[in-house]
């Protein structure tokens, strides 16, 4: 007893204690993501980009700066860039230009790297997200971030550092990259996560991007720092590549406390680049380059300025106004159907959007006979939490939109029961071999719904249970439950629940 | 033969087609010239393996009635900043020493692909970096006018092209590619009596040519005629796909008509004042106005024009120059090609050390202040400055074209200095001097040629440049073929009969 009352005093305090400290400090993030272009070939070489390919298998000679190469620009790579601009609501640039960006690195053959610094492919977006975790959140909600710029650039190759030795593998080296810059518009890794979630889903959707984040096709630096209200922000830490989304969430959340607790000891923060532990869940200061580099930029002489044909101008590499007839539908948009078109609420649009398995099972199951409520609902609460139960992912499991299907009819027509629907969840989750009315004929599992059936059932539950039907008959009504409790078991969960109440109720007061 | 190798590539060609001689017999010949001169120091690499394959495979295609083109069986050289598919290509500096590249250049694949016979690859100043072909890990190229016995007084041969010119010059090969950032081969041709042209930038691939300052770098043309030129340019010109910044417009083929048939009645030549400058020499000056005069009375309309901003041209070619030495250069680190230094301790160190041993102090000097204007508070005060005053004097030749079509003015200050005196000033100081008149056109991109007209008293060469507006190639060759024939200068190579 003492002990709990501790434990309650604790919680309370470390409650009242992260509020003071939550009002005291504001926390403001950016970030900035790199995104691998999907392209069958790299920025200016035409070697491939395979992820999976031996090592230094797609270098060609402009890749590995051989003297006298030049660059050729990628069509392909500005479709991608202007494509994920318009989705993302940026203005175009008409024309803009390339820059060598130098530094000298193993793994950067040509000593510099191209990108466009000065006049970037596009600027001035939003992309507009909502947060929404369930556990963390109640409920949804919504919020933005603005994009400074969208640039084109080449992916540097990569340094493998041996005791003895260093070895260089230039695979990735010219891999088309797309760098966007967000402007410092969040408070909190939850935020930070939720942006990149809605990035990952607007790319795959437009295929610029595989946002494959254990290949690194997209990475994610964070800039944090904290400040109190009224103050001027304070010192920022950048944390660097960050493989994956719950990663996001954890650094930037992590390296907000971590400067809370040092201004709180009265230290101060230091401007520096740091990484993320995934393993430790800390973030660690990276090995800083000596001094603060100079990149010493330069125009790209051997690259004209980027033409983008829009409006009146019909010149230019690829053409913007051609390119945004063939956008796609967008998470967004995706969203605002379910909850328009089928009555979904916020909260269950957003997690059909974020999980593509079950917003393909789910629009496979739509037609004009099922309740798309139920549906979502099966989906979410059923097939979800059978999974999370199952310590499975999503990912790995096959969703077979005919088989599921299957499910909601035999469940809307009463053949099967909820609890049923469950079970035949978790076979399909191991691969189930047969179809659902198959293996509720085979098992027996059909729903007892005959008139006859279930009186019978529910006469012999009186029968057995005198003593409660007594009860009941003097007037404990509560006791009720008890008894369809023990009709459900009776008949292995098969009797048609919705039905029997009403049956059980009559014989009761016959 | 000795004939055939003085005579031009017209007649080579002509002759080739006759079966009067075979390409491997000229090609024989060109490599024995070439063996013969080896005292002017002109080829860092003798060809002589593919030299005799290519022929080999020309005279075959003659047997056969099956030719490519008019030079199918013609010899030609490269300047050693060129790459060239399994024949190393140093640019004369210990970093590339061992280079082999494994693919061609545009303008040599063009070459090669018309059925031309490579005899070697020429001497230059390290990357192209100077104006008097003295810079080499090979040694100088010596000019062949003017040459004595004595192996330390003897006139340069101009450049960085200058290897390219001294092949020409002997009959070693009928024309030579070099490439031309400040003047690079109109200075050599100039010097060693030849025609040289830059062409407009983008009409002539640079892919595969090992870059200087990759606004500026045309590939050149060296040859003993004007319709030599011509044959070389026409192969060699037009769009390349893999060079993002030539013309995609179609290139049409230049004919020139006899220079006889030619004239010149009512066409505007200009003079610009800034020419005149204070080193300029008298003998330069003197042919400047003879030639002048010869033109008004053979019918054109000659005036004065100016070209204000011509004095900041050298000041500000040097910023954007070093800039883009500074950043090309950076590749060369030693870790995927080239020189790489003895040295473990980290990867920096291995850099300075390769670097600083693979670079001669041209270089490494054009590297260090480079690197310096680019630096972000520098920016703006030196590169972005420069680039506003290169559209001055780019807008300066708008300007006159509103006035006149062409341009005629000297190529160099002088004739050809000796060796001892050249090598009193340093590279920088003598690039400011050398490029003078020809450095301009490489700011604008127009066009340039560089043609011979007569002999000095003291028997060196003296020459005149003339340029047009972008992509006048057709206009601009054709008087410097109607001035060629007029002059009639007494080319080198006839002496060696």
């Amino acid at each position: 007893m003492f002990m709990r009352r501790f434990i309650t005093y604790l919680n309370t305090r470390r409650k009242y204690s992260k509020k003071s400290i939550k009002n005291k400090w504001k926390s403001v993030v950016g970030l900035e993501v790199h995104a691998q272009i999907y392209s069958n070939s790299k920025l200016f070489s035409g070697s491939s980009t395979d992820f999976a390919s031996p090592v230094n298998a797609n270098v060609s000679l402009f890749d590995s700066a051989i003297p006298g190469t030049l660059p050729v620009l990628n069509k392909r790579c500005v479709e991608a860039g202007v494509l994920t601009a318009l989705a993302l609501n940026c203005r175009i640039n008409p024309v803009s230009m390339f820059d060598r960006k130098h530094y000298f690195y193993a793994d950067l053959p040509a000593g510099y790297q191209i990108t466009q610094q000065r006049t970037p492919l596009a600027n001035e977006g939003i992309l507009e997200f909502q947060v929404y975790i369930p556990g963390i959140h109640k409920t949804a909600y919504t919020t933005r971030s603005h994009i400074k710029q969208i640039q084109l650039e080449q992916d540097s190759g990569k340094s493998l550092h041996e005791e003895e030795r260093s070895l260089v593998d230039l695979n990735r080296a010219g891999v088309p990259l797309m760098e966007l810059v967000f402007e410092p518009d969040l408070v909190d890794g939850e935020e930070a996560a939720a942006l990149i979630k809605e990035l990952v889903l607007i790319l795959e959707k437009l295929k610029t991007c595989s946002c494959k984040m254990e290949e690194g096709a997209l990475r994610v630096d964070a800039n944090v720092s904290v400040h109190q209200p009224g103050e001027p922000l304070g010192t920022r830490t950048e944390i660097k590549n960050i493989g994956s989304i719950r990663g996001v969430a954890g650094a930037v959340n992590y390296e907000i406390q971590r400067q809370i607790k040092l201004l709180e000891k009265g230290e101060i923060v230091v401007n520096e680049t740091r990484a993320w532990d995934a393993v430790n869940k800390i973030t660690v200061a990276m090995r800083d380059k000596e001094e603060k580099q100079d990149y010493r930029y330069m125009p790209e002489p051997n690259l004209p300025p980027l033409h983008i044909a829009m409006g009146s101008v019909k010149w230019g590499c690829v053409n913007a106004d051609d390119l945004k007839a063939t956008l796609p539908e967008l998470p967004y948009q995706t969203r605002s159907r379910l909850k328009d078109d089928y009555g979904l609420t916020m909260e269950q649009s957003i997690i059909l959007v974020n999980e593509a398995k079950l917003l393909t099972a789910f629009s496979e199951t739509m037609n004009k006979n099922v309740d798309p409520k139920l549906v979502a609902n099966i989906l979410i609460n059923d097939f979800l939490t059978l999974i999370h139960k199952n310590k499975m992912s999503l990912d790995i499991v096959q969703v077979d939109g005919k088989y599921f299907s299957e499910i909601v009819g035999l469940l809307q027509n009463e053949t099967i029961n909820r609890l049923t629907a469950r079970l035949l969840l978790s076979e399909m989750l191991y691969g189930a071999s047969e179809s659902p009315s198959k293996i509720v004929a085979a098992r027996g599992w059909a729903q007892i719904a005959d008139d006859e059936e279930l009186k019978a059932l529910c006469k012999n539950i009186i029968e057995i249970n005198p003593k409660i039907v007594k009860q009941y008959r003097d007037g404990k009504v509560k006791v009720f439950a008890a008894l369809l409790g023990q009709i459900a078991k009776e008949s292995n969960q098969r009797a048609n629940m919705s039905k029997v109440p009403k049956i059980l109720k009559e014989l009761l007061e016959k | 033969m000795n004939k055939v190798l003085s005579s031009s590539l017209k007649i080579a060609s002509k002759l080739l087609q006759d079966n009067s001689i075979s390409p491997s017999e000229l090609t024989n010949a060109c490599l024995q010239r070439a063996k013969n001169n080896s005292k002017y120091n002109a080829f860092i690499t003798l060809t002589e393996p593919e030299a005799r394959k290519q022929a080999e495979e020309s005279s075959e295609r003659f047997k056969n009635q099956k030719t490519l083109s008019e030079l199918d069986g013609i010899t030609i050289a490269m300047k050693d900043n060129f790459c060239t598919s399994g024949i190393r290509t140093t640019c004369a500096a210990k970093m590339l020493e061992n280079f082999i590249p494994t693919y061609n250049a545009t303008v040599y694949d063009r070459l090669s692909k018309a059925g031309t016979v490579l005899i070697g690859k020429c001497n230059l100043d390290q990357y192209a970096m100077g104006s008097g072909t003295i810079d080499s890990i090979y040694g100088p190229t010596k000019n062949v006018w003017g040459y004595s016995d004595d192996p330390n007084d003897f006139f340069i041969a101009g450049g960085s092209s200058g290897g390219c010119a001294v092949a020409v010059a002997t009959g070693a090969c009928f024309a030579a590619v070099g490439s031309d950032t400040g003047g690079s081969t109109r200075n050599p041709a100039s010097y060693c009596g030849l025609v040289g042209l830059k062409p407009t930038y983008g009409l002539v691939s640079r892919l595969g040519l090992i870059p200087l300052v990759n606004s500026m770098d045309v590939p050149g043309i060296l040859s003993r005629t004007v319709d030599d030129c011509v044959s070389v340019l026409n192969v060699i010109a037009g769009h390349d796909p893999k060079d993002s910044t030539s013309f995609t417009k179609p290139y049409r083929r230049i004919r020139l008509p006899p220079a006889n048939k030619m004239s010149i009645k009512g066409l505007k030549i200009g003079l610009p004042v800034e020419y005149y400058c204070q080193d300029l020499s008298d003998e330069v000056l003197e042919t400047w106005n003879w030639v002048a005069q010869l033109l008004e009375e053979n019918g054109a309309v000659v005036k004065e024009v100016s070209l204000p901003h011509t004095e900041y041209s050298i000041v500000c070619y040097s910023i954007l120059n070093q800039c883009e030495v500074a950043s090309n250069m950076a590749r060369y680190d030693g870790i995927e090609f080239g020189f790489r230094a003895d040295e473990n301790i980290s990867t920096e160190k291995l850099y300075a050390t390769s670097r600083s041993i693979g670079f001669n102090e041209v270089v490494r000097n054009r590297i260090l202040t480079g690197n310096y204007f680019l630096l972000t508070r520098n920016y703006d005060k030196y590169f972005n400055k420069a680039l506003k005053v290169r559209r001055l004097i780019s807008s300066d030749f708008d300007k006159v074209w509103e006035d006149v079509q062409l341009l005629l003015t000297p190529t160099t200050l002088s004739t050809a200095p000796k060796y001892k005196d050249f090598v009193n000033k340093t590279n920088r100081d003598q690039c400011a001097l050398q490029d003078y008149c020809t450095q301009p056109a490489n700011m604008a991109g127009i066009p340039a040629v560089s043609i011979p007209i007569k002999l000095s008293n003291s028997g060196m060469p003296l020459s005149l440049q003339l340029m047009g507006r972008n992509l006048s190639e057709p206009m601009l060759l054709a008087l410097a073929k109607y001035i060629e024939n007029i002059v009639a200068f007494p080319q080198y190579s006839t002496r060696l009969l």
